[in-house]
């Protein structure tokens, strides 16, 4: 900013006159840390020298000026930059122009009046601390006898204490009137009921590949891929197609059908080709990094790692149980289908899970 | 025509007005009160400021983006300005976020002001109560404005998370999944408040237009009430100041509201829009236009909260998987439940009750104005700094994966770290900050005693080289000695001397053994005290 410090060097004539309760020098022969009271007030340049003072004055007024080009520099901006407009600003590199513009011009248009109320205050404004003094925030004992008996005057006049009858049906009629409010909010949603217990997968729903649209065949998964399904019929444009997908979410590898070691894994699946939910054990992230060496798949929210090889068990991070696996199997056509629904629910856990 | 009206005539019209507003709102008993009130000046105290403008800024921007925004989960395909999402199926929400970034002309530039103001009102309001806890300003008569403060700072995370949330990006929409997960790990009630909140299966319809009323109406609204009671107990308590000369517990030293106040406070809001405008001009944030609509099925790696949320995501990350099937068929997920909904609101509650923890402690009932220096206090000192260490290995939790990668670590052995970190980094910094303080407090007593080191060496005659003390100023000695040194309260005593009516033993003996872990022995140095100076003073002089 500018020189707000002290001019130790001007001589005490042309200071103007202090306030009488600065600097009061106090007695410290009994206590050597006694409070010495304010310190004398530190003048400022400006205010012993006028021209300083108006180099203050002409710098206020500069940013003032400056504000007000940043904002005739903001409307231009927005009627002549095509929203679309692309620059290169080191080392902000490609951005569009119109923020650039809009954001650096309102920005300054804004800081300037701040820095030149700022400036004023700091330069021209005096700066002479005073005291104000602070008052008791509890009540004198006669304002809160006052108080007390005015309120036992009150409520003995309302009989509140006396009426007992009066006083008890009242609370029970204000506990129970916001009991309306609550049963309102039943609406908010269905009960859970065994909602979360059924996907779309049913007995015979073919697997259908996410990005081709196609059910797919035994033969269209080598050993090491991965491929994400959906059940047949659930379409992008329908309506419940979020809320579907985030349950019947599905992921497809093939292992070596040796290299399966749960029993019951082998049993679920097709030659060497397992399905399981995608959707995290943990709290409902799609899981997708999958490692084909090892054959881990990997949450990338919050890292529950699970082994496909083995019954999709956790092995490490926070999940509290395996993935779902999907029984699958060969129709006629020879398309890969579910055998039925997942045989739990799938996703996070919850109270009623079991 | 009376004198009285010719008078009223020739005043000024501002004059005029206000004399119109007085007979009808009493204004100038206000003023009278207001008007020259005066303000201490330190920097810290502006913290407080920079939250209550971002806060205001957050108002502005946010009125002008609902103008254009659209909270709808109905589903669209993409015909907009921006070419890369063309014919994607997204939500309206989704399709009116990017139209705002990239079709309203300075849409884009609201919008970042108003996500980089709320980072900024969150970031403000942390470092403001920090300076409210390590200078004791939450002291009587200030712990209900502390409360207040406490859930502006809680609801603010909330509003912040229901706002980030609207955009139904990949990743807010992956975060509410998150809460979802939350919410179904409440034992016994969970799927029941889950299906409330989503109107049915996540993530439903009604989610994004629930979390718009909550964001723009209720949480603000609660908000702008407590900020108002906040402030009117800020002007009627009047503010807390620094220890110094002139400063006492009965006065308030500084200048006044008009005008130095009024310019300097005014000017510092425009400062802090200025400072976000510009932010917002040079970097980016949140480009949801990078991320794609949500999907329930898909999922970017790097999937962080916004920071303030950061600790609950380094909770979740780091707590075992303890998952339980209890008799009679319920499932127990406690390494969902503990973190969210024991440890979360556990890490935020210790620090709403600790004004009122530390008065039952000390059983003082008088007010306080006058500031502690954190290092006379070093056991709140160290409370509070052990709260934040607490708090950042949670952040770093919360983004291990991150730390993972960018320093080429195990992820295993980071989340190892963040649980062992959990349990010993407070203790330690506890200490280690506590230790500080004392280390602090000596060189107070010694530069009392004998004065500032002066940095010049003297020779003596006989060749003994010297440094050379300057001795402290009245000011100094003043301010380095005011302060009041605590006795811990004596199991005997406690009775009377403070005026303390409880007489359960069991609680007055552990008040009496928390009494004397905050002010008994080991926990300050005792001051220099008048004799001790004198005789320095008088023996030897000052070399």
């Amino acid at each position: 900013m500018s020189q707000t410090g002290s001019n130790k060097d001007v001589s005490h004539a042309s200071l103007p006159g202090e306030p009488a309760a600065h600097g009061s020098a106090v007695d410290t022969t009994d206590n050597p840390f006694a409070d010495p009271g304010l310190p004398p007030h530190q003048h400022r340049i400006q205010d012993i020298d006028e021209r300083a003072a108006k180099r203050s004055e002409r710098t206020i007024a500069l940013l003032f000026v400056v504000s007000m080009l940043a904002t005739v520099g903001f409307i231009a901006s927005y009627v002549v930059l095509p929203i679309d407009k692309l620059v290169y600003i080191w080392p902000f590199g490609h951005v569009s122009a119109l923020n650039f513009a809009l954001g650096l011009t309102l920005g300054v248009a804004l800081f300037c009046i701040g820095a030149g109320a700022v400036h004023w205050a700091r330069t021209l404004m005096s700066d002479v601390e005073v005291a104000d003094e602070r008052h008791p925030i509890e009540a004198t004992p006669e304002v809160r006898s006052k108080v007390m008996e005015d309120f036992r005057q009150g409520a003995a006049e309302s009989g509140f204490g006396r009426r007992k009858l009066i006083r008890n049906t009242m609370f029970g009629a204000m506990a129970m009137v916001p009991l309306s409010g609550v049963v309102l909010l039943r609406d908010l949603g269905p009960l859970p009921g065994d909602k979360l217990r059924h996907t779309l997968w049913g007995k015979g729903k073919l697997l259908v590949n996410q990005n081709t649209n196609q059910p797919l065949r035994p033969e269209d998964i080598p050993v090491g891929s991965l491929t994400f399904a959906k059940p047949e019929g659930l379409e992008d444009d329908a309506h419940d197609f979020q809320t579907e997908i985030a349950k019947a979410a599905l992921m497809i590898v093939r292992l070596q059908p040796e290299d399966i070691k749960d029993k019951q894994e082998l049993e679920w699946s097709h030659d060497g080709i397992v399905a399981y939910s995608r959707i995290c054990t943990h709290v409902g992230c799609p899981v997708t990094l999958y490692e084909q060496n090892t054959h881990h798949v990997l949450c990338p929210c919050h890292q529950s790692t699970f082994d496909l090889s083995d019954g999709a068990r956790v092995i490490f991070g926070p999940a509290g149980h395996a993935l779902p696996q999907l029984r699958i199997g060969v129709n006629q056509d020879g398309y890969l289908e579910a055998l039925g629904d997942f045989s739990e629910p799938v996703g996070p856990s919850f109270w009623e899970r079991g | 025509m009376s004198t009285a009206t010719d008078n009223r005539r020739k005043a000024p019209a501002g004059e005029r007005i206000a004399d119109w507003a007085d007979g009808r709102l009493g204004i100038y008993s206000l003023a009278k009160a207001n008007m020259r009130k005066i303000f201490p000046d330190h920097w810290s105290f502006m913290l407080g400021e920079v939250a209550l403008y971002s806060f205001i800024i957050i108002i502005l921007t946010g009125v002008y983006l609902t103008l254009f925004f659209v909270p709808s989960m109905g589903e669209v395909e993409y015909h907009g300005a921006y070419v890369p999402m063309q014919g994607v199926r997204m939500s309206e929400a989704y399709a009116s976020t990017l139209d705002i970034s990239f079709e309203v002309r300075g849409g884009l530039l609201i919008r970042q002001i108003h996500h980089w103001a709320a980072l900024i009102f969150l970031a403000s309001m942390f470092v403001h109560m920090m300076r409210v806890f390590f200078t004791g300003a939450f002291r009587k008569p200030r712990e209900i404005n502390w409360l207040f403060g406490f859930l502006l700072f809680v609801l603010g995370m909330f509003t912040g998370f229901t706002g980030y949330s609207l955009p139904d990006d990949l990743l807010s929409g992956t975060g509410v999944r998150f809460m979802e997960g939350a919410i179904l790990a409440v034992p016994v009630v969970g799927t029941y408040l889950s299906m409330f909140l989503f109107g049915g299966e996540f993530p439903g319809h009604d989610v994004i237009p629930r979390f718009f009323a909550a964001h723009v109406l209720l949480l603000p609204g609660i908000m702008l009430g407590l900020l108002v009671a906040h402030l009117i107990l800020v002007f009627y308590h009047k503010h807390t100041q620094f220890p110094g000369p002139g400063k006492t517990n009965t006065n308030v030293v500084g200048m006044p509201l008009l005008p130095v106040y009024m310019a300097k406070a005014g000017g510092f809001f425009f400062l802090v829009f200025g400072v976000i405008a510009i932010l917002s001009a040079l970097f980016t944030i949140n480009p949801i236009w990078a991320l794609g609509p949500y999907r329930p099925d898909q999922v970017s790696t790097g999937a962080q909260p916004d920071w303030y949320m950061g600790f609950s995501e380094g909770l979740i990350r780091a707590m075992p998987a303890w998952e339980f099937v209890i008799p009679g068929g319920y499932t127990l997920n406690l390494g969902v439940a503990i973190p969210l909904v024991v440890v979360f609101p556990l890490v935020l509650t210790v620090i709403a009750v600790y004004p009122f923890l530390e008065s039952w402690i000390t059983g003082d009932k008088r007010e306080h104005h006058i500031l502690d220096r954190p290092r006379n206090a070093p056991t709140r000192t160290g409370i509070g700094a052990a709260w934040i260490s607490w708090y950042l290995v949670m952040l770093l939790g919360g983004g291990n994966d991150i730390f993972a990668i960018h320093f080429d670590m195990s992820i295993n052995a980071v989340t190892w770290f963040v649980r062992i970190a959990f349990f010993a980094v407070p203790v330690l910094v506890f200490i280690v900050t506590k230790r500080i303080c004392l280390g602090l407090q000596r060189r107070d007593r010694e530069k009392v005693l004998h004065g500032r080191e002066a940095g010049i060496i003297k020779r003596l005659p006989h060749g003994e080289f010297v440094e050379v003390h300057e001795p402290l100023s009245q000011e100094q000695l003043h301010t380095l000695t005011q302060h009041e040194q605590r006795k811990p309260i004596e199991p005997a005593a406690e009775t009377d001397e403070n005026g303390v009516r409880r007489k359960v033993p069991r609680s007055q003996k552990l008040r009496a053994r928390l009494s004397r872990a905050w002010y008994g022995e080991g926990t300050q140095i005792p001051k220099a005290t008048p004799e001790e100076f004198k005789e320095i003073q008088s023996g030897h002089g000052h070399h």
